[in-house]
């Protein structure tokens, strides 16, 4: 493993050598296990500017410093990344498309994402998007490298927008009985006019919705939302509140001995995913929009692959060993294949192991 | 390419659209030789009117048969020059391709056919109380597909992104005839993000055929507050103020007072005509929620010198005030007979500066500039008011519209926030960026479109020599239908 501390030290990397597939935090360990470098200690932030709601910082910046610096001020990244505390970076975030519960509200990595200095597999640095809020001028390449797993180029430097925090918010634990109510509820939530943070539902048919404001506010929503649910349930506060969505971000119901899966789905997939999975630990989150799986390490990966592909879900794993993290309903189109020979034309971010590997 | 291949192109061409969809004779084109950039003109071979995806489809793989370039255009609003003609190609019209495919209220997705306009979505959700969030003001007319090409915003921008943030997947042909899907039905996806690099790349990567949006819960209340400024720069502090207090109001946008007097004269919605600057901010959520962040908005704004402060207490209030910020553009028409509307991006915090830059530019080139802007997020919308009759003025009036956006780069800003480069601002792209992105963006376009059919001479060709041209009022603003900001 090779440690870069520059921009310009990486850009040499890649005009040197075949093959370049970067790490950050190795948190996602699924998706850097062939790496060669390290962008750990490329770190660091480079800009806040609390009052314009954004801030630049060095790829291999732990999320950790980032949620520290922001909460300083009272502002927060709303996408709610995960595995803060776990070590993740900025740069391996973004390279995996990563969003938390949170992003049912305002959106995903994708939606604050807005600049990215990155250095192509030609070697060159270029600095694409921008520093300011809103911008529609040329392509849009920080979009294109969210999910991309560094299959464009190595991002070294990111721009993101911020929010201010909420003040105060509280999550409504409701208790379902089978899962097709659990499912109902869900959706009907998920589209009210209640303005939930998050909406996610655990593997025994628990659901957890949280608001997010201005403390009275906050009391009087989380009643309305107990009674549109049925009135059934409890409401957590404070640092109740804040530990349950904590240990959802770090994944703390991920049993030891799985590899944690991150599969794409609509609410109308979740019946049918959970029937395929049997037993297997799961969270739905984002309002039925995102699933999160366990599979035991020692299943067959294939397995797991054909499931998905046939429930017509693609899928990243995150952790364990797999022949390609991206299972499912994954296919690379001509798009996809045009970009890579305009960004990487000799393959050096290529994810396929190397011959003779 | 010779006459005999041309010939033939045109042949294939017309197997392929009955006689009241093919265009090709000087009158039948002439409505499609411009668009919002009404200062610039370009005549087509032919125009299409198609009704089917497989039409587009089958359109773009004859033009790639024949090496003809090709334009998409939906309603032809763009203010950039998006859907100018390519002299010689074909503009392939999709204001028929306006079905709904798909509406999942549930899992708040629609999916519509790219010619679907864009407040018909708002319209067709609300049934459900959902919405589409992107809002520009030429919204009762500009289609789907416009607004993925150009990532259109709005006035609500900051609290919700633009169209990128709204759209989740795409069906999409290709510069050579192949189609593809990018993205999905879902608000994830896994695997690079295909369907953000599509939007906003100005029609250069293909045509939209299907696109799924993300729809959001309407809000519960709105609270929409008029505040009246004796300075602009006053205006200007109470959105910082506003920001440093916590609240992330849906809207926040300023008018100044040249552009209070256009907007009274046309709709009179009532605004203070001696004001220096108006603010118009709007909290909007659950109705708790609003309750309680109305104090703290009262407070900020007692705090910020407003010297008359109105609170819209009714929907029909809301919508007069809302007007009036909507039709401000248009409106300067009533001022002046010409003006350019510029496009550009400050840091928030500089926003004071740039408006004392703009002033004294207005007042080096002895030209009246009008300011509607988009507060919250530092888009900049500058009215450069002029009389094309007068010997000179309108290259004056193009002058200062560029150190405006000289201005935009040498603040950290944008050359556009939501109107896109198009042939407008080609010259300025690579004043934004350097040699090294603007290479990277041609190679991806050659990568894509080796023979740059889609949308040639946009966004990263240099500009063809400047043809004489005139910024008046896109046709529809002067019927009063839609109105820029
Ligand atoms: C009065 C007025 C007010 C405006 N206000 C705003 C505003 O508030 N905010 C804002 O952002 N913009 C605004 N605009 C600009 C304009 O309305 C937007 O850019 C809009 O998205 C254009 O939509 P359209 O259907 O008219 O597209 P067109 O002008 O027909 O086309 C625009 C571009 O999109 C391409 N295109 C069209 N359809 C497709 C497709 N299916 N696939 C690929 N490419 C396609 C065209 O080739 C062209 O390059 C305004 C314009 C006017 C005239």
């Amino acid at each position: 493993m090779q440690y870069v501390t520059s921009t310009e030290q990486l850009a040499e990397l890649v005009r040197s050598q075949a093959r370049v597939r970067v790490a950050g935090g190795g948190t996602k360990s699924a998706t850097s296990r062939l790496a060669n470098v390290s962008l750990s200690r490329l770190s660091g932030v480079l800009q806040y500017d609390p009052e314009e709601y954004t801030f630049t910082a060095l790829a291999g910046t732990r999320l950790e410093e980032i949620d520290r610096l922001l909460r300083s001020k009272s502002q927060y990244l709303p996408f709610d990344p995960p595995l803060i505390e776990a070590g993740a970076t900025l740069g391996g975030t973004v390279a995996a498309g990563l969003s938390g519960s949170g992003r049912l509200r305002y959106g995903g990595v994708r939606d604050f994402l807005l600049g990215a200095r990155l250095v192509t597999g030609l070697g060159e640095t270029v600095t694409t998007g921008s520093k300011v809020v809103k911008n529609a001028a040329g392509l849009d390449f920080p979009k294109l490298m969210v999910g991309s797993l560094g299959k464009f180029g190595v991002m070294t430097e990111l721009t993101f927008k911020v929010f201010p925090a909420p003040q105060s918010c509280a999550t409504i634990v409701l208790d379902t009985e089978h899962l097709a109510q659990a499912v109902e509820i869900m959706k009907s939530l998920a589209i009210s006019q209640l303005d939930l943070a998050c909406l996610d539902m655990d593997s025994s048919r628990r659901i957890w919705a949280r608001v997010a404001g201005i403390r009275e506010a906050v009391e009087l929503r989380a009643q309305r939302v107990l009674q549109l649910a049925g009135g059934r349930g409890t409401i957590l506060t404070d640092q109740q509140d804040a530990d349950t969505w904590q240990a959802c971000r770090e994944f703390r119901w991920v049993p030891d001995e799985h590899s944690l899966i991150k599969v794409v789905i609509t609410p109308d997939r979740i019946a049918p995913l959970i029937a395929a999975l049997e037993n297997l630990p799961y969270r739905i989150s984002v309002g039925g929009h995102l699933a999160w799986l366990a599979w035991p390490r020692l299943r067959s990966s294939q397995e797991l692959d054909q499931i998905l592909h046939k429930l017509g879900c693609p899928a990243v794993a995150l952790m364990g060993e797999w022949p390609s993290p991206w299972i499912g309903d994954h296919q690379e189109n001509v798009f996809e294949q045009r970009l890579v020979m305009a960004l990487d034309p000799n393959n050096k971010f290529s994810l396929s192991q190397p011959a003779g590997a | 390419m010779d006459a005999n291949r041309l010939e033939e192109f045109r042949t294939q061409l017309s197997r392929l659209f009955p006689a009241g969809r093919l265009l090709t004779s000087a009158t039948q084109v002439a409505s499609y030789e411009s668009d919002g950039l009404t200062a610039f003109r370009d005549r087509p071979d032919a125009v299409v009117l198609v009704e089917s995806a497989d039409e587009v489809v089958d359109t773009v793989r004859l033009c790639h048969q024949y090496g003809v370039p090709f334009v998409a255009r939906g309603s032809g609003t763009s203010l950039s020059g998006g859907s100018l003609p390519i002299p010689g190609g074909v503009v392939i019209a999709l204001n028929r391709l306006n079905r709904l495919l798909d509406y999942h209220p549930s899992h708040g997705t629609i999916v519509v056919e790219p010619g679907f306009v864009n407040q018909h979505v708002s319209k067709h959700a609300a049934q459900d109380r959902l919405y589409y969030a992107p809002d520009p003001s030429s919204g009762p007319v500009c289609t789907i597909g416009g607004n993925v090409a150009f990532n259109s915003g709005g006035a609500h921008c900051l609290k919700y992104g633009m169209t990128a943030n709204h759209v989740l997947g795409m069906k999409v042909v290709l510069p050579d005839g192949e189609v593809v899907h990018l993205g999905g039905q879902s608000l994830e996806m896994a695997g690079p993000d295909l369907t953000g690099m599509f939007v906003g790349s100005e029609g250069l990567f293909g045509i939209a055929l299907e696109v799924t949006l993300r729809l959001l819960p309407q809000p519960e209340r709105y609270h929409t507050v008029l505040a009246a400024y004796d300075t602009l720069p006053k205006a200007g502090d109470a959105v910082a103020m506003v920001v440093a207090s916590g609240l992330l109001p849906g809207a926040m946008e300023i008018m100044d007072n040249l552009a209070i007097e256009a907007s009274e004269a046309a709709v009179h919605a009532g605004y203070p005509l001696e004001a220096a600057g108006v603010l118009l901010v709007e909290l909007e959520g659950p109705e708790e929620e609003v309750a309680a962040e109305i104090p703290l908005l009262e407070k900020v704004i007692g705090e910020s010198n407003a010297y008359e402060v109105r609170v819209a207490q009714n929907e029909t209030e809301r919508m007069t005030i809302w007007k009036g910020r909507k039709c401000a553009f248009s409106a300067v028409g009533r001022l002046s007979p010409d003006y350019i509307v510029q496009d550009g991006v400050v840091p928030r915090t500089r926003l004071r500066e740039a408006l004392d830059e703009i002033q004294r530019l207005s007042r080096k080139f002895d030209l009246r500039v009008a300011n509607v802007f988009h507060a919250g997020d530092g888009n900049l919308h500058p009215l450069i008011l002029y009389d094309g009759r007068i010997q000179g003025q309108l290259e004056q009036a193009e002058q200062l519209a560029g150190e405006i956006l000289k201005m935009c780069i040498r603040f950290g800003g944008s050359i556009t926030g939501e109107h896109g480069i198009g042939v407008e601002k080609i010259d300025f792209l690579p004043q934004m960026y350097g040699e090294l992105e603007m290479q990277l963006m041609k190679r991806v376009r050659l990568s894509v479109d080796p023979s740059q059919l889609a949308n040639r001479g946009k966004m990263l060709e240099v500009s063809a020599g400047k043809t004489d041209h005139k910024h008046t009022p896109h046709p529809l603003e002067q019927a009063g239908i839609i109105s820029r900001a």
